[in-house]
């Protein structure tokens, strides 16, 4: 039987080719972990600042978020856009939109197998913030870091949603990585990777609540440091946009498809 | 399509007043094909080849008319159509590139839903037929051309499908590697009774493989039937070669069809066929003939010709 055209056998070869084809692959993700070191930069610059207290985290608190922050970072980035255009404009895609399959399970599989692929080298530059910082080493609990776990993979979810919401426009615009860079600058400010969102003005993160980046990093770093956070409201928020995203994507991927097709397939 | 014209002029203009023109890609082709056949779909580049083949597997949508392929709208998709079809094309693949074949064949199996058994069979079987071994367990890179086309047919015949689009199977292949290729179609036909629709620029291809074909022109059908009524289609008139005894002027040959050389004693005329007959008695009547040989002209010549000049 298959769910959402899954089944398990279909899983398993699909993770383990994938797995498979990403460790062909471990030295260019090995740098790009390396290249996801933002959070730690930003801890020092705030460790060095004045402003330190108006973030409402101490010492160690603070340096457990930006560690969660890399984290998260590191199992929830999502390329799809840039795979998914190049397979647009190269052709690739014909022969994955003839199989009885819908075409995006390929890419999560992709994605799930470069996180495994990456899973060593970021616990690697966890291990070496550890012995930099060993006052900040802590280990969450089991629920905690199941609670995390999932967070993390919703949060996963939403960026993979997004960015197939624009990867589907690549059927309208051949180059539709462009407008991910407009979405780049939102992220990076509102997510929670240059700042936890405490660091913003009460009026500012109570509209921020109402957009999906939170969920991307802040939300699920908070849950992985063991800060206090309102679990109920952070997976509501997180269902949401995944059940408000997911009819967009498969919607627009209808209407793409048959754009496709007219573009000459 | 977009319509911009060279130089900086151009470009100026087609980024400020873009131009498009719409173009029939394939206009009033109507074909049926019964099971088990294997057809040979044929025509100039830009002809509209690539284009029908898209539409009969579903990844175009026709703007008006009806395809119906297996019993099925083949633009709906429907993964009951889609198990029953494949395309093969000869410039794009679906291997994994850095992987070896056998990666991406377990994934189609499960894709397809071929039990473990049951496709570790197929495999073995059509890796015999198309002399694939170690090649299987080899990142798809490493491959030859050749080797790599195999393997891609390979994993597009995985799921058995009953109708095969085949696009340029044999493009760039050496001629040993087109031939076994050929001869794995044909086997393939024989063992699984599935309809071929093959386009291809080697006529060897066609004349192997294919009693049936299709010449589509500017969009449109332009032949539906056996090779050879093509051949006569194309050049209606045939090739008449005479050796002579005796040298003789070109006044000689008026009204004994059209005069296409005349060097020494070796005379090529065409004859329109109607007329064959009472020309070659005329001939042999006027002149001391050592030597007579009535051809067709050769289809490989004649399509080479078509596919260089793109016009009929």
């Amino acid at each position: 039987m298959r769910l959402f055209g899954l089944n398990r056998r279909i899983v398993r070869a699909l993770l383990g080719t994938e797995y498979a084809h990403m460790l062909e692959y471990r030295a260019e993700i090995a740098l790009w972990a390396l290249s996801g070191v933002l959070p730690f930069i930003m801890l020092s610059l705030w460790s060095g600042s004045g402003a330190r207290a108006d973030l409402g985290l101490d010492g160690v608190a603070l340096d457990r978020y930006f560690l969660s922050a890399f984290l998260v970072r590191q199992f929830s980035v999502v390329w799809v856009v840039y795979a998914f255009e190049e397979d647009a404009l190269l052709g690739r895609l014909s022969p994955y939109l003839l199989q009885p399959l819908h075409p995006l399970w390929r890419y999560v599989a992709s994605h799930l197998g470069e996180q495994l692929t990456r899973l060593p080298f970021a616990a690697g530059i966890a291990a070496v913030f550890f012995l930099i910082q060993p006052q900040a080493f802590w280990v969450p609990s089991f629920s905690g870091f199941l609670l995390a776990w999932l967070a993390t993979w919703m949060a996963f979810a939403i960026a993979f949603l997004l960015q197939s919401l624009i990867a589907s426009l690549c059927f309208w615009s051949e180059k539709a990585s462009a407008l991910e860079r407009l979405l780049f600058i939102p992220f990076l400010f509102l997510s929670g990777l240059l700042a936890p969102l405490t660091a913003f003005p009460p009026a500012v993160r109570a509209a921020v609540q109402w957009t999906p980046f939170p969920y991307l990093i802040d939300f699920p770093a908070r849950v992985l440091a063991g800060d206090p956070v309102n679990l109920w409201t952070g997976f509501l928020a997180q269902v949401a946009w995944v059940a408000v995203l997911l009819p967009l994507v498969l919607l627009l991927w209808r209407a793409g498809v048959r754009r496709y097709s007219a573009m000459g397939a | 399509m977009a319509d911009k014209q060279p130089g900086l002029r151009g470009t100026l203009q087609h980024f400020l007043r873009r131009r498009h023109r719409d173009v029939s890609a394939v206009r009033d082709v109507s074909f049926t094909i019964a099971a088990g056949e294997m057809v040979g779909f044929l025509g100039a580049n830009g002809a509209g080849k690539t284009t029908t083949l898209k539409m009969l597997c579903g990844l175009i949508h026709p703007s008006a008319g009806q395809v119906l392929v297996a019993g099925h709208q083949p633009q709906r998709r429907h993964p009951d159509f889609l198990r029953r079809i494949t395309l093969v094309m000869g410039q794009k693949q679906q291997l994994l590139w850095d992987l070896p074949p056998l990666d991406s064949l377990r994934v189609n199996a499960a894709v397809y839903g071929i039990p473990d058994g049951v496709a570790r069979r197929r495999i073995h079987q059509l890796a015999d037929l198309l002399e694939l071994g170690e090649e299987l367990t080899r990142p798809v890179r490493k491959l030859s051309l050749g080797q790599r086309m195999k393997a891609e047919l390979l994993a597009a015949l995985l799921h058995e499908p009953e109708v095969l689009f085949l696009d340029e199977p044999t493009l760039g292949l050496d001629v040993n590697a087109q031939a076994r290729v050929r001869q794995f179609l044909a086997d393939y036909n024989r063992r699984t009774g599935a309809t071929v629709l093959l386009t291809s620029h080697y006529m060897a291809d066609i004349t192997a493989l294919c009693p049936r074909v299709l010449l589509i022109h500017q969009g449109q059908l332009f032949h539906d039937g056996p090779l050879e009524r093509l051949a006569t289609r194309l050049a209606p008139e045939r090739h008449v070669r005479l050796e002579l005894e005796q040298p003789a002027s070109a006044d000689a040959f008026q009204g004994l069809g059209q005069l296409e050389s005349l060097e020494n004693r070796e005379v090529h005329l065409r004859v329109p066929p109607e007329q064959l007959t009472t020309v070659v008695a005329q001939l042999l009547e006027r002149f001391a003939v050592r030597d007579l040989e009535v051809n067709d002209p050769p289809i490989d010549q004649l399509m080479g010709d078509l596919f260089r000049q793109g016009s009929l």
